[in-house]
């Protein structure tokens, strides 16, 4: 079976705020940065898929007339599944040229749209009304079952923050680029038990768009191609109240493997990973459910510096959500670092990588996707 | 902490009867007849071997604390910092609610405390099911 890779990569032309763009407009501000690194232009393009706005409108919007479209929304792992889907669609012929676009006016809230459940859906009849009130006091509730189960300290979860921020430091597109302590990370403000404001990701403004062909027909396109080596996908539930277990994500458990297994990577072989970081939280039920580490052995390995620049597993080299930014739907970011790393042009770049494992999560402990890069075609 | 602004659910008819026990004083849950399993939040089928053959129970209303967050920037709604907890139900089901009766703090809000059920009308037609710690003579 054919090759997919990535051939085409980039953000919007500005991060963090951006009052002048639309929601849409962030969408076709990357997807033209993209068409530019790929050096083709939307002609060449006959499939799409997004999230956060409808494949109908950035069809229209960019001239598109695709022959495979997408539009799953599963919230911010969404582009892992299009990525996914993608690698379907092309394999079986269904199209050649793959556009995956993604934009949110996370900040500046300009033609952006909302977050609350509907009042007759399960989450708005079974948690909207208890006080559940946007990620903050959402996505947060199962974190102390897994502090008392683990034994995990507060120091320790400020410590994810404080790691990031020293990738952040190395990369001059990072919103939040100055060091913390752990300290600073505990006296900032309370922002719902135990969280703390610094253990909360950003709100900026953004986009980011991939392009998608068959290995056949890299040499089309001017970008660095970037293979796809494994892919895998799931879904949960939509109330984070609802999980099976709540020290573990069930999508995780299902994507991460899956995706590892397909791509035939052992976890040895990993030089570089991405876990979406909306909260610091993240990263040690990343770690633990992909099996790099045991289960409530990812506290300890984030404090003793595994992940940080230096340590045996780089881990959210742009800074993640927590210290990059953060749209509100922030897997494309960590899909755009995971691509700069293969590429070999990431602001941090691990020397040597070759191969790359980015995980995503959507809709709080919803869904996930997970995507293995790597530099070279699989072999 | 009630009020008109809060986020009150519609309730759909898969949901009516659970809605309408909270009105009555009771926390109704689901058991599957055929495999037994209880569940929630309510369908009138088994999440876990699809049976249609479902009853609806009153729960004792007993659970632990399972997990929680003290939301300190609240729905306008709620007006204070306030507890979103995770209950434990003793009949196997999780289920979000808050903790009321309680100061809204870390030191009163210890993990698998005991809870018991209590209802709070917040509406003509909405009753919402909430917690209160139950006291351990010690």
């Amino acid at each position: 079976m054919t090759g997919v890779a990535v051939v085409g990569a980039a953000e919007t032309t500005e991060l963090g705020k951006i009052p002048g763009m639309s929601q849409q407009m962030l969408h076709a501000d990357a997807a033209l940065n993209a068409m530019a690194d790929a050096g083709i232009t939307a002609k060449q393009i006959d499939g799409i898929a997004t999230a956060g706005q409808r494949p109908t409108d950035l069809a229209f919007y960019l001239g598109i007339t695709p022959e495979w479209v997408d539009g799953t929304s599963v919230g911010g792992c969404s582009f892992m599944l299009h990525v996914r889907h993608a690698v379907a669609a092309l394999q079986s012929g269904l199209c050649k040229t793959v556009l995956i676009t993604h934009g949110e006016s996370g900040r500046s809230r300009v033609g952006a749209s909302g977050f609350a459940p509907e009042p007759s859906s399960l989450a708005g009849q079974f948690e909207a009304p208890f006080g559940t009130f946007g990620p903050p006091s959402t996505f947060t509730l199962p974190v102390l079952r897994y502090m008392k189960d683990y034994g995990m300290s507060h120091e320790q979860l400020a410590m994810v923050a404080v790691v990031q921020r020293e990738w952040a430091g190395l990369n001059p597109r990072a919103s939040m680029r100055d060091p913390i302590s752990v300290q600073d990370v505990l006296d900032s403000r309370m922002i719902a038990y135990p969280f703390h404001l610094l253990e909360c990701c950003l709100v900026t403004d953004g986009g980011g768009a991939l392009i998608l062909t068959t290995d056949e027909r890299i040499s089309d396109f001017a970008g660095k191609p970037v293979h796809i080596w494994g892919t895998g996908e799931s879904v949960e539930t939509p109330m984070v109240t609802q999980m099976e277990d709540l020290t573990s994500s069930k999508a995780f458990s299902i994507a991460g493997p899956r995706a590892m297994k397909e791509a035939g990577v052992a976890h040895s072989d990993v030089d570089h990973l991405m876990i979406y970081d909306a909260f610091a939280h993240l990263p040690l039920y990343g770690l633990e459910d992909l099996g790099f580490v045991g289960r409530g052995e990812a506290p300890d390995f984030i404090w003793e510096r595994n992940t940080a620049p230096g340590g045996s597993l780089p881990l959210n080299t742009n800074g993640g959500g927590l210290s990059y930014m953060h749209s509100g739907m922030y897997g494309m970011y960590a899909l755009q670092e995971s691509v700069r790393q293969m590429r070999g042009v990431a602001p941090a770049q691990v020397e040597g990588a070759e191969v790359s494992v980015c995980l995503g999560v959507g809709g709080m402990f919803g869904a996930s996707g997970c995507i293995v890069f790597g530099n070279q075609p699989k072999t | 902490m009630s009020s008109p602004k809060r986020p009150l659910p519609a309730p759909t008819p898969e949901t009516q009867h659970f809605w309408e026990g909270c009105r009555a004083g009771e926390l109704r849950l689901q058991r599957c007849g055929d495999c037994e399993h209880v569940y929630y939040p309510p369908r009138p089928f088994c999440p876990k071997c699809s049976s249609r053959e479902v009853n609806i129970f009153a729960a004792s209303g007993r659970g632990t604390l399972a997990s929680y967050v003290i939301n300190e920037r609240p729905h306008p709604a709620f007006g204070e910092p306030h507890s979103i907890a995770i209950v434990q139900l003793e009949e196997g089901p999780k289920m979000a609610s808050n903790v009321v009766g309680c100061p809204q703090t870390p030191e009163a809000l210890q993990l698998d405390m005991s809870l018991q059920v209590t209802f709070e009308a917040v509406s003509e037609d909405i009753t919402l099911p909430l917690f209160t710690p139950v006291e351990v003579s010690s």
